[in-house]
């Protein structure tokens, strides 16, 4: 029998791939929860029916938020991620060591406990001494904080769903507030192809630029993320993620990457642009593109073969 | 007087036969050759794929197997009996056009023309409308304000009893229970006032439902002994949004018929299958979970509130204010919370909150404003909200406001609300006004209590609070005029 995985990437459209077996199925508090274990991307874990990360490609998303602050911000000592829950972020930043403490409040400890079970390659920091884990709503935890971060880091789920608080006004405005004044503020900023997501991505661009003196927004190439291609946001009242990049001090610390590079750093906020038109204009590809069914009439159909 | 949570069900609770009805009418697939045109939604592709088919297909008619609203004798009928069975009543009514006709229908079948009728003057629009309509003669009973908040609170019993004494010919009193803010009064204590001197006791309990579902929570009208009750279902019980219930007590025994009567003076024939089924379902939800949902919707209450108090420059307040006397009882379930002490007034908390944090709450008014909690919150919602005043407190919040205008103004009484509304009139500019007797009302919606009614003499103190609310940026309506630029006066 062949298993397949697919996702719904948009109403119409779907990503697919073969599932060896499904290696687990639970429902927490908060979502569904499954890892699957893939011929083409190891073992992935998927939430409400979404893929979150795989052991293939997950090393893109963990390095694009953790290496693009810290190659910008020169002394992080006290760090904070948001979800994070599969621990890939938290193993990335944990290869700093003059960072003293992080906070990682994963709303889910479920995940947490899946990550360990079932992605050891991910699962690796959560012991770490400078580490405490909080189980408990991510806007909850932020708005209690003031003058305490120098790095946050957003690793969430998308805006429908548990993840739902951490797109708003409120939640990055608080995040201001629990940073330093120098302090760096990097999400996961949703896709800029199909619709939903674009829309988002243009709210929280919206959102984010009303707060922050810099909000600037990079890519990467996430083969299994919708369309294969994500966005990240760069809040800072203090530094601007390219003009502030100190390249040697960060090749100096002798870091491997599989995905980052001071190079790529610099390419990274260099958008296509419908990508800055999404975000300068809020202009959706959708509205721009006559879509095939909406068009007014077929051409002569030949398709007898 | 029994707690809700001791009421004793003289029926199986379990049933819900309109909604029952309507499903197996749905499997027959009858063929329809009368009204609505739409027949099941196949007539209006556009309207079945935005609301859905399964909603398009109950969208129906009165029909021998469905019953009529209007003359109910089948599941109707059985419906309605559950509802009065589930709220304590000895009767019910399902109503289609809000807990408006409620109020009216409360009001025009206790009240001929001429009669009079106790109430505090903070009522509902609905209330002031329905003396309109039936000609009845108001004796205010003004509200004891909390010189604090600056809001009006309910009336205290003494005024009750001073205002039986001068007119022991009143047919009714009209209690709010509890009024916007979330205040009550000692309802209990009025009914006994009332009762003794021969007078109906109608409740307005628009924002009342939960109190039938709770025993935290003040006396529902139905518990207290009350006549009527106009019980808003939509608005924390989770039904549509313009179905309500009226409730009768066992001394309207023999007036139910009567009451049916008025209440189709003005409602419709063709009710909405879709309002009386949720009533329908609702009821029976509430009957089951309804202790349950509202328990954690006070425990979303009571945390919302110590969180905000936290944050500093916000009062959100609550128990503490009672006094025993007109703020005798306070629902658990509102979340009025007093700005001014960050200089904020709390229309533009209001307003900041819907434009900037996509967050609408129910109303701001000069110095408060009120979110309400019912069935259908969360907790992702509640973080939201106090993580948002957080923020605006930083963002806006400044030195204590000294301005405080009371929500309250107190009304010089001229006419009868019907004679000034008939009257020849004439339109002047607001600010000419003064003196003058109004013939329309001036309110602030939401809350939709008038600051000026008609029949009352416009006074400078109203028309302050009027300037003073447009600064604001309050929403005002009443007047024919959609710019609430002028008002119709009596001709002199």
């Amino acid at each position: 029998m062949e298993l397949w995985f697919n996702e719904f990437q948009s109403a119409d459209s779907k990503f697919s791939f073969r599932v060896r077996r499904q290696l687990f199925s639970r429902y927490s508090d908060f979502q569904h929860i499954q890892v699957l274990d893939t011929y083409e991307f190891g073992r992935v874990l998927v939430m409400d029916g979404f893929i979150m990360t795989s052991e293939k490609d997950e090393f893109i998303y963990h390095e694009m938020v953790t290496h693009v602050p810290l190659a910008v911000h020169p002394q992080v000592r006290k760090a904070l991620i948001i979800g994070g829950g599969d621990g890939g972020t938290l193993r990335e930043l944990c290869r700093y060591p003059d960072i003293e403490d992080i906070v990682m409040v994963e709303i889910d400890p479920l995940v947490v406990e899946v990550s360990r079970k079932y992605l050891p390659t991910l699962a690796v920091s959560f012991d770490d001494p400078r580490v405490t884990i909080l189980h408990e709503d991510g806007l909850r935890y932020v708005r209690r904080c003031h003058d305490m971060f120098d790095l946050i880091i957003v690793d969430s789920t998308d805006p429908f769903g548990p993840g739902e608080s951490l797109f708003t006004r409120e939640f990055y405005s608080n995040c201001k507030h629990a940073l330093k004044a120098d302090g760096i503020l990097v999400n996961q900023h949703e896709g800029p192809y199909y619709r939903e997501d674009a829309e988002e991505a243009s709210a929280i661009h919206r959102k984010t630029s009303s707060i922050f003196a810099h909000a600037r927004v990079y890519q990467a190439h996430i083969p299994t993320y919708p369309a294969g291609h994500w966005l990240f946001g760069f809040m800072s009242d203090s530094w601007d993620p390219v003009a502030d990049l100190d390249r040697e001090r960060w090749e100096a610390r002798g870091l491997e990457t599989r995905y980052y590079n001071p190079d790529l750093h610099r390419g990274a906020f260099l958008l296509p642009t419908y990508v800055r038109r999404l975000l300068e204009e809020g202009e959706i590809l959708d509205d721009v593109f006559v879509r095939a069914k909406d068009r007014d009439e077929d051409p002569e159909v030949d398709d007898h073969e | 007087m029994n707690s809700p949570s001791q009421r004793n069900y003289l029926m199986d609770q379990t049933q819900a036969p309109l909604f029952e009805a309507l499903r197996e009418f749905r499997k027959r697939r009858m063929v329809s050759f009368d009204v609505p045109g739409h027949k099941q939604g196949r007539g209006n592709k556009e309207l079945t794929a935005f609301l859905g088919k399964d909603c398009l297909s109950v969208d129906v008619n009165a029909m021998k197997m469905l019953d009529s609203l209007i003359h109910p004798t089948g599941v109707i009928d059985q419906a309605q009996k559950l509802a009065a069975d589930a709220f304590g009543a000895d009767k019910s009514f399902f109503m289609v056009n809000g807990t408006t006709s409620a109020v009216q229908a409360m009001i025009l079948s206790s009240c001929s023309p001429g009669d009079k009728i106790i109430m505090p003057r903070n009522v509902h629009r609905s209330a002031i409308n329905a003396l309109i309509l039936s000609r009845a003669i108001p004796v205010y009973v003004n509200p004891s304000v909390n010189q604090a908040l600056g809001i009006p609170l309910g009336m205290a019993l003494e005024d009750v009893a001073a205002a039986i004494g001068e007119h022991p010919d009143a047919k009714a009193i009209l209690v709010n229970n509890p009024t916007y803010y979330g205040v009550c009064a000692d309802l209990v204590s009025i009914v006994k006032l009332a009762h003794d001197a021969g007078m109906r006791v109608l409740v307005d309990e628009a924002h009342g439902t939960h109190f039938y579902f709770s025993d935290a929570l003040p006396v529902s009208g139905m518990d207290a002994g009350a006549d009527m009750c106009a019980v808003s279902l939509h608005k924390t019980g989770g039904s549509l949004t313009q179905s309500s219930l009226l409730l009768l007590g066992p001394r309207m025994r023999e007036e139910c018929g009567y009451v049916r009567q008025i209440i189709n003076l003005t409602q419709t024939t063709s009710a909405s299958y879709l309002l009386m089924s949720s009533l329908d379902i609702t009821r029976r939800t509430l009957v089951q979970d309804g202790f349950s949902i509202y328990r954690r919707v006070i425990e979303f209450a009571d945390y919302a509130r110590s969180e905000i108090n936290q944050i500093g420059g916000y009062d959100a307040f609550g128990t503490e204010k009672c006094d025993g006397g007109a703020f005798f009882a306070f629902d658990l379930c509102k979340l009025p919370v007093h700005t001014r002490a960050m200089g904020l007034s709390g229309v533009e908390v209001y307003d900041l909150l819907r434009d900037d944090y996509d967050i609408q709450i129910e109303f701001g008014d000069l110095h408060n404003f009120l979110a309400i909690l019912s069935v259908g919150d969360r907790p992702v919602g509640i973080e939201r909200l106090i993580a948002a005043l957080a923020d605006i407190r930083l963002r806006y919040g400044g030195e204590a406001a000294t301005d405080l205008i009371n929500e309250y103004i107190k009304p010089s009484v001229a006419v009868t609300p019907a004679e000034a509304f008939y009257a020849p009139a004439e339109s002047l500019p607001m600010a000419d006004c003064e003196g003058r007797i109004a013939s329309e009302s001036v309110m602030c919606y939401p809350p939709g209590i008038p600051i000026v009614a008609p029949g009352e003499r416009v006074t400078a103190e109203a028309l302050e609070y009027i300037r003073y609310a447009k600064e604001k940026g309050s929403t005002m309506t009443g007047t024919e005029d959609p710019q609430v630029e002028h008002l119709y006066v009596m001709l002199e």
